[in-house]
C-alpha cells in the first residue's frame, strides 16, 4: 500500500488491519488539512489590513460548523462500521482457541490440546517454579492435554479467538503489527478475535502500566504458514501428553 | 503571621501561583530526568525502573493537579475574578485561606512520598487497581501509595471548597449592572470549571475512599476474588477493577476541561482586546463554554475503549466524544473571526493567546481520531496520546497561564509591566520548543511505541526491533524538551528584572474594557457596569464596562 503516512506504521499482518490503516490515514490527512487551513486563515487574517464590514454569524460560524458536523459524522459512521465488524460479534465457532494470561511480568499462552477444552485453573495452585504459573488443576481431566507456551504461535489466515485473562493486575495485550489492543483484567475474562495474515515474528507488548517490569513484559508472536503451524502443534501436543 | 496566613483573596491567589510555580519546576525537572533516561539509559541517569515509574506518577500528579488545576482556577481566579465582577472579596475568605493551606499540605504530602520506604507510588496518576490496591504489587505501592491517596484526597477537598467559593462569589457578589450576559468570558470559564470541579472531585473523593478501604479494611470494591499478586491471594469479596476506571475517568475527563476552560475564556478576551474587536459571537461563546462543560462529563468512557467494556458502550462514548468537537470548533471559528483582518497589536499576552489558539487546534484535531474506538485500539496508550494531551492540555494550558501572567502582571505587581522584548523571545522559543517536543511524538505513537516504558531496547527480540527504531526520534524529542525547558529561563530573568524596577504603568496599560482595569473608586462607592466587555469602535476608541452610557460632554 503506497498511501501517504503508511510508511509511518509498522507492517500490517492482520485481516482487519488494511481497512483500519486506510481509515487512520484518511483521518490523519483530514486533520493535517484542517490544521493547514485554520493556520492559513489565522495568518492571512493577521497579515492583511483591517476590514470593518459586518460579518454574518451564519457565514462565519454556523455554516462551517455544519460542514464540520457532517465531516465528523461521516468519520464516526465509517469508524463504527469497522468497529462493529471486528467487535460486535464473537468469533466463528471454528476459530482456533488460545488463552492469553498476563501476570507480572510475562505473557502465557495456553492451548486447549486435542480435546479442544481448557482445564480449570485455581489461583491457589499457581506455582511458577514448579512449572504451573497459571494454577492448572491436575484433578481436572480436561487439563491433561493443555499446554503452555511463552510465545504465541498462530497459523496464518485462520481466525483465532483469544481469551484474555490477568492473574494479578490489569495488563494491556497489544500487537502493533496486528493492529490490536485489549486490556486483560483480573476477574473478568475478555474475548477478542482476529485473523493474522502475514507470516512473520511480531512483538507482543504490555500497554497498561502494570508495575516495575512493565517495559520488559513482552513476548513474540510467530505467525506460521498452516503446515508449519501443524508441525509445531503436533510437537507441543506430543510433549504435553507424555 | 498575618501576611502569611492571610484571608485576603489577592494574597491567597499569589500563594496559589507560588505553589504552582514550585510544582511546575519540580514536575519539569522530573520530565527531563525521564527523557534523559529514556534516550541514554546507562550514561547519565541509570535509574531503576521503579524510579522511572515513580517519576511518571509524580510528574503527572504534580502537573495535572498542582499546576493545571490550581494556577488558572484558584490562582488567577482569586487574583482577578473579584475585581473583574466588581466584588470586593471572595464570598468565604476564611474557607479560601483554608483551601490554600490544605492544598499546600497536599503538595507536601505528595513530595514526602518520595522519601518513604519503597519510594513514591508507581501506578501513574490514574492509579489503576489492583496495582494501586495491593501493597505487594510493587515498590512504592505501600506507604508511598497511601501518601498519594492522602495527598489527592486533601487536594480534592481543598479544590471542592475553593470551587464552591468561586461559584458563590460569581453568583452572589456581582456588582450592579454585571448581568450574566455581560460577564467577561474568563468568568464564564471559571464558572464552568468550578461547576465541573465540584461534580468531578466529589466522585474522585468517593473513589479514593473506596480504594483506601480496599487497601486497609479488607474491602474489595476493586479487587476480584482469586486475585494473586506476588504470592498474596485475595479471597474476600469479588470486586471489579473496572469500577475504579469508571469512577476515576468520570473525574479525570472533566479534569482536563477544568484545566483548559479558564484559558479559553482568557484567550477570547485577549484576542478581542489586542485586535480591538468585539469577541465574535459573544453569546455563542458563553453557550459553547457551558456545552463543553456539560459534554465533558458525558464522555469519560472514551478512556476505556480497550479496557474491557461492552463494544456497544464504546460506540456510545465515541459519539458523545465526537460531539465535543463541535463546541470546540465553534470556539476556534470565533477566535479566527475575531482576529480576521483586524488591526492586531502583537504584545506578549497577544502572542501567547495566539499560541494558545494554534496549540489548541493542533492538539485538538487528534481528539476526533482518538474518539474512534477502532483507531483507539491501535493508538491507545501510545505516544500519539501523549502528544495529543500534552499539546492541548499541558502546552495550551501553560500558554493560557503565560498569557494571564503577562496580561495581568501590572495588577499583580503594582503597575510593573514585564519586558516586551524578553517576552517576545520567551514566546517564540517556547512556541518552537513546544512543537518540536510534542509534534514528533505523534510519529512514535503511529509506529506503535507505548508510553510508560523506561527502556526501548534490551527486551525479547521482536519488541526491541519494533521499539529500537524509535531511539533517534526520541533523541530529538529529548533535545527539544531541553530547549523548551531552557526557554523558560528567559521568563525567570524577565520576572526578576521587572520586579527590581519600580512600576510605572498607567491604570489601564492595555486599553482593556473589563472591570479589573477600572481606575480606583472611593472606598465607600460601589462599582457598576454599563455594557458588555470588548466594545471597540472602528476608529480604535473603546468603551470600558465601568463607563456610564452617556459620557458628560
Amino acid at each position: 500500500m503506497s498511501l501517504p503516512f503508511s510508511p509511518l506504521l509498522p507492517i500490517d499482518a492482520s485481516a482487519h488491519g488494511p481497512a483500519l490503516d486506510r481509515h487512520l490515514i484518511l483521518n490523519l490527512a483530514i486533520a493535517l488539512a484542517l490544521l493547514a487551513i485554520t493556520h492559513l486563515i489565522l495568518l492571512i487574517g493577521l497579515v492583511r489590513s483591517r476590514i470593518s464590514t459586518q460579518r454574518s454569524i451564519w457565514a462565519v460560524e454556523y455554516l462551517p460548523l455544519a460542514a464540520l458536523a457532517l465531516l465528523f459524522a461521516a468519520l464516526t459512521i465509517h469508524a463504527e462500521r469497522l468497529w462493529a465488524s471486528t467487535r460486535y460479534t464473537g468469533a466463528d465457532p471454528a476459530a482456533l482457541q488460545v488463552e492469553v494470561t498476563g501476570l507480572q511480568f510475562a505473557w502465557y499462552f495456553r492451548y486447549p490440546g486435542s480435546d479442544a477444552r481448557f482445564g480449570t485453573t485455581r489461583p491457589q495452585l499457581a506455582d511458577a517454579p514448579a512449572g504451573n504459573p497459571l494454577g492448572l488443576d491436575p484433578a481436572d481431566p480436561t487439563s491433561a492435554d493443555d499446554f503452555l507456551s511463552s510465545n504465541l504461535v498462530l497459523p496464518a489466515n485462520r481466525e483465532v479467538d483469544l481469551r484474555l485473562e490477568a492473574q494479578d493486575v490489569i495488563h494491556g495485550f497489544s500487537v502493533p503489527e496486528l493492529r490490536i489492543k485489549q486490556n486483560a483484567i483480573p476477574g473478568q475474562p475478555q474475548h477478542i478475535h482476529l485473523t493474522p495474515t502475514l507470516p512473520g515474528t511480531y512483538a507482543i507488548l504490555c500497554t497498561q502500566l502494570c508495575g516495575l517490569g512493565h517495559h520488559r513484559m513482552s513476548a513474540n508472536l510467530r505467525v506460521l504458514p498452516q503446515p508449519e503451524y501443524q508441525a509445531w502443534l503436533k510437537a507441543k501436543e506430543a510433549a504435553a501428553t507424555q | 503571621m498575618n501576611r502569611i496566613f492571610s484571608t485576603d483573596h489577592r494574597t491567597i491567589g499569589l500563594q496559589y501561583l507560588l505553589l504552582a510555580a514550585v510544582a511546575v519546576v519540580i514536575g519539569t525537572i522530573m520530565s527531563l530526568m525521564m527523557r534523559i533516561h529514556l534516550v541514554w539509559p546507562d550514561r547519565f541517569l541509570p535509574i531503576k525502573p521503579e524510579d522511572y515509574l515513580a517519576l511518571v506518577t509524580l510528574h503527572g500528579t504534580l502537573m495535572l493537579f498542582f499546576v493545571l488545576t490550581t494556577a488558572p482556577q484558584s490562582g488567577f481566579g482569586n487574583l482577578i475574578l473579584p475585581a473583574q465582577i466588581g466584588a470586593r472579596h471572595m464570598a468565604f475568605p476564611l474557607l479560601n485561606a483554608a483551601s490554600f493551606w490544605l492544598t499546600a499540605v497536599a503538595l507536601a504530602t505528595l513530595l514526602a512520598s518520595s522519601f518513604v520506604q519503597g519510594g513514591a507510588a508507581i501506578s501513574g496518576w490514574t492509579a489503576y487497581p489492583p496495582l494501586s490496591a495491593v501493597a505487594s504489587a510493587g515498590p512504592g505501592q505501600g506507604l508511598g501509595m497511601d501518601l498519594w491517596l492522602a495527598s489527592i484526597a486533601l487536594f480534592g477537598i481543598a479544590t471542592t471548597a475553593s470551587s464552591i467559593n468561586t461559584l458563590t462569589t460569581i453568583v452572589a457578589r456581582r456588582c450592579s449592572g454585571m448581568t450574566w450576559q455581560r460577564l467577561p468570558l474568563t468568568v464564564w470559564g471559571w464558572f464552568t470549571a468550578s461547576l465541573l470541579s465540584i461534580i468531578a472531585f466529589s466522585v474522585l473523593l468517593a473513589a479514593l475512599l473506596l480504594l483506601f478501604l480496599d487497601r486497609h479494611a479488607h474491602a474489595s470494591f476493586f479487587i476480584p476474588a482469586g486475585d494473586l499478586v506476588s504470592g498474596t491471594l485475595h479471597t474476600q469479596g469479588n470486586g471489579s477493577p473496572l469500577l475504579w476506571l469508571h469512577l476515576f475517568w468520570f473525574f479525570g475527563h472533566p479534569e482536563v476541561y477544568i484545566a483548559i476552560l479558564p484559558g479559553m475564556g482568557l484567550t477570547s478576551m485577549i484576542l478581542a482586546n489586542f485586535s480591538r474587536r468585539r469577541v465574535f459571537a459573544y453569546r455563542t461563546m458563553i453557550s459553547t463554554t457551558l456545552l463543553i462543560g456539560l459534554l465533558g462529563i458525558l464522555v469519560w468512557g472514551h478512556h476505556m475503549f480497550v479496557a474491557g467494556l461492552n463494544p456497544f458502550v464504546g460506540s456510545a462514548f465515541s459519539i458523545s466524544t465526537m460531539a465535543i468537537a463541535l463546541p470546540s470548533s465553534a470556539k476556534v471559528l470565533s477566535w479566527l473571526a475575531t482576529t480576521w483582518r483586524s488591526r492586531p497589536r502583537y504584545t506578549t499576552p497577544m502572542l501567547f493567546a495566539l499560541g494558545f489558539v494554534s496549540l489548541f487546534i493542533t492538539g485538538g484535531l487528534t481528539g476526533p481520531i482518538l474518539a474512534q474506538p477502532i483507531l483507539d485500539q491501535y493508538l491507545h496508550n501510545t505516544y500519539f496520546v501523549v502528544a495529543h494531551f500534552h499539546l492541548i492540555m499541558a502546552m495550551a494550558g501553560i500558554f493560557g497561564l503565560y498569557a494571564a501572567t503577562y496580561y495581568w502582571f501590572p495588577l499583580i505587581a503594582n503597575g510593573r509591566i514585564l519586558s516586551e522584548r524578553l517576552g517576545r523571545w520567551h514566546f517564540f522559543t517556547t512556541f518552537a520548543g513546544a512543537y518540536a517536543t510534542f509534534l514528533p511524538m505523534h510519529l512514535a505513537g503511529l509506529a506503535g511505541e507505548p508510553r510508560h516504558y523506561s527502556q526501548l531496547t534490551g527486551m525479547a527480540s521482536a519488541s526491541s526491533r519494533l521499539l529500537g527504531r524509535q531511539l533517534p526520534l526520541q533523541d530529538f524529542i529529548t533535545h527539544a524538551a531541553f530547549l523548551l525547558a531552557e526557554a523558560q529561563l528567559i521568563f525567570v530573568v524577565n520576572l526578576i528584572q521587572t520586579l527590581r524596577r519600580p512600576g510605572h504603568a498607567s491604570n489601564n496599560p492595555w486599553d482593556a474594557t473589563t472591570l479589573e482595569w477600572s481606575p480606583p473608586i472611593a472606598p465607600d462607592a460601589e462599582p457598576s457596569v454599563h455594557r458588555e466587555p470588548c466594545e471597540y469602535a472602528a476608529d480604535g476608541s473603546f468603551s470600558p464596562q465601568w463607563e456610564p452610557a452617556h459620557k458628560p460632554e
